[in-house]
């Protein structure tokens, strides 16, 4: 390696030197190898990313700067007008506003939901396989199927919950009416999809954390609770960090669970639960058959998401952090066991 | 074939309420031929033509194999989509992106035509002189361009009439035989008041309401105005303040409302699924295609009948029609299937194989139809009484590219006075002014 990475020679004197060491091509071609071959190892996946991801990033951008009709396709060049236009819009903001509380309602309870179970799933249970591709089995029933089921839970007149509601001499709640109760049984739906698979995340993260660091703290005199504040969330902090970010990309995109909500899938009369995504798929396909605008509102929700996600990049890594930081010692054994 | 005036909503439960009348009809089965332009084909070569539908236009392999056998040298692909959304979304997607990939032929509903008939230039001119007198006469304008150029051959409709709960009328006393409910609400010069007059004397005896949905009713009301949101010489959209036609069906609908008229259900939701079981209305708007969806939702259910009888005249609700888009290889060829497809004899059959109303007025008067009989609505001649609201209907409103949008906001209006109950009539029409407005 040293020999192909030669150190720059000093000017002047360095030049004659190099004079009598030419390179073969051969050896030539080794020193690119070297150099090259690791970038076209990963290349496969930046090639595909730049085709699926990165070209249609760049097109949208472009559609979003022009006329563009669903059928009558490109028009002419019109600046910001298709931003403007959508922020003018009023149903974009309450989009953004029911987005953003949907998000809240759905992926908060989910991240601290999912941890609980996967604490609960990392004891010592009988059949543990059981247990845990138990609480996997909502994330592989077919989103549609389980906004139906939920379709009859939240039903305003016959639905199952309001029925019950009923029964122990309560008023009904109007699902489909009240705006917070709207997002509320839709951030169920989206919870009670997403929540076994984050556990099984965090619970593999913490089947790696070493069991002496409890053996330790057992001796130390720490309870379950105290073992698990101190020494799993700590752990785990990579793990928290990935699934809160997936989790607000994800939060931020709820479309099926909103489109299947009611009938004709466009939020309500009242748009109370039309969220962003949604806006989007009635702006391209919906009455305005506008895929100029459509690309604008797919900008800004980019831009929004990464936004809240660094932000919520920033939180999580504060709380892990200064959680670890207490422990300077536990620290520094994970360090020498990772 | 259904209708996407209604919500649309892609589950697998919407294809089985689309298909539901096919079992019905399945029984008699007569072997009649077709057979009418044999030999007019180009002789030039075998062809494959891929005819692109969806639901289920009643379309058998026998039949298209007998079409073969008629033409030797043509071969028929058929594509069904399951919902008429994936098929719209197909279409669409795939015209905008020049053709590539199109059928043949391509089923379409009426309610792409406001949208598809902006670009004439992506489809065959289909207008035939031949083939004058084949369909009523609203079925062909309705697929005619403003510039005169047919884009597509009509299939079915929806003529519409009462469908009503035989039984709960009996509890709150009135007639149930279906010509005395017929008279009751008006017979031949029935209106709209007429309707909902019956309905007040009918919910003061009853815990029912007297229709499903106040969305749905001002759907059956709005498709009677010739020309409800849009000036049919500019093709501008109306003022919706100053629309005073469209505000006094909304007036109607919302005092229908407060006078709990309405079960406050939407359309094809869950509510409305679960409504049928729990006798929560009494009457519905009864396009001949929504006969499949209330027996489809109706199990255990007895009473259902179909009265002979429409307020404020004729009204049709949904149809489809077959489209040759341009692009194609060999749209001569494909015309010609699309003619054939059509024909009296074959939409017959389809009629017969999954209950799609023809819109030929040869295959109205048809044996095969007009004999028809619905156990399920208590033996009703709904082959008869369809037949009859068909020949009711006077023509096919104007709808222009602003329609949808503008509908859909009275819609919403409609809703928040009805369902969510958000809002009062006053407050909830100046939202849906001022949204329609904003629509430019």
């Amino acid at each position: 390696m040293a020999v192909l990475t030669p150190q720059r020679p000093a000017p002047g004197s360095g030049a004659p030197e190099r004079e009598s060491r030419r390179l073969g091509f051969s050896q030539r071609l080794g020193r690119w190898d070297v150099k090259l071959s690791p970038y076209l190892y990963i290349s496969p996946f930046f090639i595909l990313f730049a085709v699926t991801g990165l070209f249609p990033l760049a097109y949208t951008a472009y559609v979003s700067v022009h006329d563009w009709s669903l059928l009558g396709g490109q028009g002419e060049f019109v600046g910001l007008q298709n931003f403007s236009d959508v922020l003018a819009q009023p149903t974009f903001w309450k989009s953004l506003g029911n987005t953003l509380s949907i998000f809240v309602l759905s992926s908060v309870p989910q991240v601290i939901i999912a941890i609980t179970i996967a604490a609960l799933l990392d004891q010592n249970l009988r059949s543990a396989t059981f247990w845990r591709m138990g609480v996997l089995i909502p994330y592989v029933v077919a989103p549609v199927a389980v906004s139906m089921i939920f379709g009859r839970l939240f039903a305003d007149q016959y639905g199952l919950i309001n029925s019950m509601l009923g029964i122990i001499g309560m008023d009904p709640i109007a699902w489909h009416g009240d705006r917070l109760a709207s997002h509320v049984a839709i951030a169920s739906i989206v919870n009670y999809r997403w929540v076994g698979y984050n556990a099984l995340i965090f619970l593999a993260a913490m089947q790696a954390v070493p069991r002496e660091l409890y053996e330790a703290a057992v001796i130390d005199g720490a309870g379950r609770v105290r073992q698990f504040f101190s020494i799993t969330v700590p752990q785990i902090r990579a793990t928290i960090i990935f699934v809160v970010i997936t989790s607000t990309i994800g939060g931020l995109q709820i479309f099926d669970e909103v489109r299947m909500f009611d009938a004709t899938g466009l939020g309500g009369p009242d748009r109370n639960w039309m969220t962003t995504v949604l806006y989007l798929y009635d702006v391209a396909w919906g009455n305005q058959h506008s895929l100029g605008r459509a690309s604008a509102v797919a900008w800004m929700l980019f831009l929004l998401i990464v936004l809240i996600g660094f932000v919520n990049f920033l939180i999580t890594r504060q709380i892990s952090t200064s959680g670890a930081a207490k422990k300077p010692k536990r620290k520094s054994i994970t360090r020498g066991n990772a | 074939m259904l209708s996407s005036t209604r919500p649309t909503r892609r589950v697998a439960a919407r294809t089985l309420q689309a298909t539901a009348g096919a079992a019905v009809f399945a029984l008699a089965l007569t072997a009649c031929g077709g057979g009418s332009d044999e030999g007019s084909a180009e002789e030039d070569g075998p062809i494959t033509l891929k005819v692109a539908t969806f639901n289920d236009f009643g379309y058998t392999d026998e039949m298209l194999a007998e079409y073969t056998k008629e033409h030797p040298n043509v071969k028929v692909e058929h594509v069904k989509a399951a919902t008429t959304d994936d098929a719209r979304s197909n279409m669409t997607t795939k015209l905008a992106a020049g053709g590539e990939g199109l059928a043949d032929i391509e089923a379409i509903e009426v309610d792409w035509l406001p949208e598809l008939s902006q670009y004439p230039d992506l489809f065959t001119d289909l207008a035939d002189p031949e083939l004058d007198g084949r369909w009523v006469d609203w079925k062909v304008q309705q697929a005619t361009t403003p510039e005169g150029k047919v884009i597509g051959y009509g299939t079915d409709i929806g003529p519409e009439a009462i469908c009503y709960r035989a039984d709960l009328f009996e509890k709150a006393g009135l007639p149930t035989d279906r010509e005395e409910v017929a008279e009751l609400l008006g017979g031949d010069s029935a209106t709209w008041e007429d309707y909902f007059a019956a309905g007040r004397d009918f919910v003061k005896e009853s815990d029912a309401a007297w229709y499903d949905s106040s969305a749905g009713t001002f759907q059956g009301m709005i498709n009677q105005l010739p020309a409800a949101f849009e000036d049919p010489e500019t093709g501008e959209a109306k003022d919706l303040g100053d629309n005073a036609e469209v505000k006094a069906i909304y007036d109607e609908i919302v005092g229908s409302v407060d006078d709990d008229l309405s079960a406050g259900l939407e359309q094809w939701g869950d509510d409305w699924v679960a409504g049928f079981q729990n006798d929560a209305f009494a009457t519905m708007l009864c396009p001949a295609w929504m006969t499949g969806p209330i027996e489809q939702n109706s199990g255990g259910i007895e009473g259902w009948d179909v009265a002979d009888v429409f307020p404020g005249g004729g009204g049709n609700w949904g149809g489809s029609f077959l489209t040759v888009p341009a692009s194609g290889a060999n749209t001569e060829a494909a015309k010609e299937l699309a003619a054939w497809l059509t024909a009296p004899e074959q939409q017959t059959k389809a009629f017969e194989t999954s209950g799609t109303f023809p819109s030929q007025i040869e295959a109205q008067e048809s044996e095969a139809v007009q004999g028809f009989t619905n156990e399920f609505f208590n033996d009703a001649p709904v082959g008869q009484i369809f037949s009859t609201r068909a020949q009711a209907i006077e023509g096919a409103p104007y709808k222009g590219a602003h329609y949808f949008a503008i509908r859909d906001e009275v819609t919403n209006a409609l809703n928040r006075v009805d369902i969510t109950k958000s809002q009062d009539a006053e407050e909830s029409w100046n939202e849906a002014v001022e949204k329609a407005a904003a629509l430019g």
